[in-house]
């Protein structure tokens, strides 16, 4: 009983968070949601045994990719934001497609048939605790594409310093 | 504890020799003032990678995750061709734009690098990082004029949709993994038909969402928006860059995710991919002929031929599939070419880029309007051009697998085609000229102009050469 | 124990909530938000499908999608700094500088 409360207290707070994300007027106010969701997410990792997960997305997604948002956001004339409109003009149109979407979606997942469990159960990975599970596989298993994984965030740092950087014109 | 074994390094020597290639070039940057010697520097690294490319074996490796195959060297092969291509028309071009930056040549290599990794991603998690690695070098490259309000919003709408589709991809693989308990492309089609899971809505939900993926990838209707403004606003050479790289990218992981993991619910999946081609090759060709500038008419006429690769896909069989390879290699060259005069028309001061401007190009530019009246006519698959002969054996393999209504209205919409691309060549040959238009004709481009006009006419009268390639390049797969 | 189809009932709400988001909103950042929504949302849904197989490959995908999420971010948002030099408009609506 008590998981299930648990979980019935965070499936209830990271929807409503995610409906207030999407339909605050306020950039900063989304945004400062989306933090609060960000933490809620983590507790449900934490739930299901993945504390190295739990981690990141509290350090990377709350601690980088949040703050580099809010950078952003403060870039926006807040004042002009508050007086237009936040939706498009066809919002039910995109209501009635998600809605849709979200019972056909829920419809088919009813069906969903777990493949046999694998050799990572919940004692294996509490023995050697999460971190060392996942470095053991992902350095040896997945070494492949952590290597490419290491490509993408250098085209990130590029990308930053191609695009953001004062020296716009070059010369003739 | 797993001993670590390292893997078999052979099959993905051309993706390493490309990585430290394309880091080569990125500091390279730093030491040439020039940067005519990074487009050289580049054009020599995928020269290098291409024999590279001839030496490796055919095997899977990193307990494959990643596959050498025929497949894979073909789509490979059409990925460096447009690189070369690519810079040889990029040279003068960034200096007219004013953005003659070295970062230019590195991302494109990058872009490249994640191409040649989805082409031979044997695992989803490889997969979606090629996928990745490629749009984000496109992004920058699309958003690469940062002065100019046009480039700064195509790549601004290719980035959001963009990102859009990644998030329907990555859904679409925790389904099938959620499933089957795998991400290995093979694993999951052995898991699939071993516990009859052919009917299984997650099945269906899995394959949908990849098809919807793969559709923004190949701007295919309906999820093509982007498409039109990304390609108008880009930079022109990133235009040409993009409407081939990534769109063959997107083709070479659907015909290896479709025709694999999903290869048993073959009817399935052509059920939803021939709507998807019928409204590609509808939409694309009818939104071209009232377009009045010529990047965004090329966009229309792109999304149009993903509609017409569709068809070999949906036939299913190997002949299809070689027959979307050769396709996808001879639009390469006629599209690339169609840009590189668009690009010589582009001078300081003057855009060229609506379709007035060719107005008489062939009284003052006699060899210009010829090389464009080729290129259209093989977009438009006129014999003997290679457009003809990609689109002949395209619908030839349709026909073969029953799809002969499918092949009908693809012809309809062919014809309608000749329209907006003859009306190009009318232009050109029948007007007079408005205003004296100068050509920014440079080596380079000439080189450029010369391997695509001689590639299409090559290839529209001798065929059989680049069609047996193809075809033994499926046969492994 | 929670039944693995109420995390994904959960990952499915989120997800469509960021479709939503997406499909509607004009503030360029907030649809980026609506991204990242979703990405979340098949975040939630590996690392219970992960937990329910008693298999770490769900985990590793989500550590990679952390890992591309966190370099779209920077590219993205180098995008919206790039457009604010030339035009101070973040809304989808007014760019328009391409139509047809």
């Amino acid at each position: 009983m008590l998981p299930k409360l648990f979980f019935g207290y965070y499936a209830v707070v990271i929807i409503v968070l995610s409906l207030l994300v999407v339909t605050r007027k306020n950039p900063v106010h989304s945004v400062m949601w989306m933090l609060l969701l960000f933490f809620h997410i983590a507790g449900l990792y934490l739930f299901l045994n993945a504390e190295f997960i739990a981690a990141i997305q509290i350090i990377v997604y709350a601690g980088a990719i949040l703050v580099l948002f809010l950078f952003v956001v403060l870039l926006l004339n807040l004042r002009e934001e508050l007086l237009i409109e936040r939706f498009i003009g066809t919002w039910p149109t995109a209501l009635v497609i998600s809605v849709s979407l979200l019972i056909l979606v829920i419809r088919a997942i009813q069906d969903m048939a777990l493949a046999p469990p694998g050799n990572h159960s919940v004692d294996a990975i509490q023995a050697e605790t999460h971190t060392v599970a996942l470095g053991k596989i992902l350095y040896t298993d997945y070494l492949f594409p952590f290597e490419i994984a290491s490509v993408v965030l250098l085209i990130a740092i590029i990308g930053a310093l191609v695009l953001a950087k004062r020296k716009m014109r070059s010369p003739q | 504890m797993p001993e670590f074994v390292m893997p078999d390094l052979a099959p993905v020597m051309p993706e390493i020799v490309m990585t430290i290639l394309a880091l080569v070039t990125l500091i390279a940057d730093i030491i040439f003032k020039r940067k005519e010697t990074l487009a050289i520097l580049s054009i020599a690294s995928v020269v290098l990678v291409f024999f590279v490319l001839f030496g490796t074996p055919f095997k899977t490796t990193f307990n494959g995750m990643f596959i050498a195959d025929g497949y894979s060297l073909f789509f490979k092969l059409i990925f460096l061709l447009n690189v070369v291509l690519t810079v040889l028309i990029s040279m003068r071009y960034l200096v007219i734009e004013r953005v003659n930056f070295g970062e230019y040549y590195s991302l494109i290599l990058f872009a490249t690098l994640g191409m040649m990794l989805m082409a031979s991603a044997g695992d989803l998690i490889v997969l979606y990082l090629g996928l990745e690695l490629m749009a984000l070098s496109t992004y920058i490259l699309a958003g690469f004029i940062t002065y100019d309000m046009k480039s700064n919003e195509a790549a601004m709408k290719y980035f959001l949709l963009g990102a859009f589709a990644s998030a329907f991809l990555l859904y679409g693989i925790s389904m099938i993994y959620g499933l089957t308990g795998t991400t290995d492309l093979n694993a999951i089609s052995e898991y699939i038909i071993l516990n009859g899971l052919t009917a299984n809505p997650v099945v269906m939900l899995s394959m949908i969402l990849f098809a919807v993926a793969f559709s923004f990838k190949i701007a295919a209707v309906p999820f093509h928006m982007w498409a039109p403004d990304a390609y108008e606003g880009a930079p022109t050479s990133v235009t040409a860059f993009m409407s081939v790289g990534p769109k063959a990218a997107g083709f070479a992981v659907l015909g290896r995710v479709f025709l694999i993991a999903f290869g048993s619910v073959r009817m399935d999946w052509s059920a939803v991919l021939i709507p998807i081609a019928i409204l590609t090759m509808g939409v694309g060709n009818i939104v071209a002929l009232s377009q009045t500038n010529i990047k965004r008419m090329l966009a229309y006429s792109s999304i149009a031929h993903a509609g017409y690769a569709l068809l070999g896909i949906i036939a299913g069989t190997g002949e299809g599939l070689a027959s979307v390879m050769n396709y996808l290699l001879i639009y390469a060259f006629m599209n690339i070419g169609a840009f590189a005069v668009i690009i010589m028309l582009r001078t300081e001061g003057f855009k060229g880029d609506t379709i007035t401007d060719y107005e008489g190009l062939a009284k003052s530019h006699p060899l210009a309007a010829a090389l464009m009246l080729v290129f259209m006519f093989s977009l438009t698959g006129i014999p003997p051009t290679a457009g003809f002969m990609g689109k002949l054996y395209i619908f030839m393999s349709a026909v073969y697998a029953g799809y002969t209504w499918l092949v009908v209205v693809a012809v309809i919409f062919s014809a309608i085609s000749a329209y907006f691309y003859l009306r190009i060549v009318m232009y050109m040959y029948m007007r007079e000229p408005k205003e004296s238009v100068s050509l920014a004709a440079t080596p380079a481009l000439g080189i450029a102009l010369a391997i695509t006009a001689a590639a299409v006419i090559i290839i529209g009268v001798l065929p059989s050469a680049v069609v047996s390639f193809a075809r033994a390049a499926v046969a492994g797969f | 124990m929670v039944p693995l189809n109420w995390y994904l009932m959960l990952s499915t709400v989120v997800f469509m909530i960021g479709v939503f988001g997406f499909l509607t909103r004009k503030n360029i950042i907030i649809m980026f938000i609506s991204v990242e929504l979703m990405l979340n949302a098949v975040n939630i849904s590996l690392v219970s499908f992960s937990h329910f197989l008693q298999d770490l490959r769900g985990h590793i995908l989500v550590f990679f999608i952390i890992t591309v999420a966190a370099a779209e971010a920077a590219i993205g948002l180098a995008l919206i700094i790039a457009l604010f030099r030339n035009k101070t408009t973040a809304h989808v609506d007014e760019m328009t500088e391409m139509k047809g």
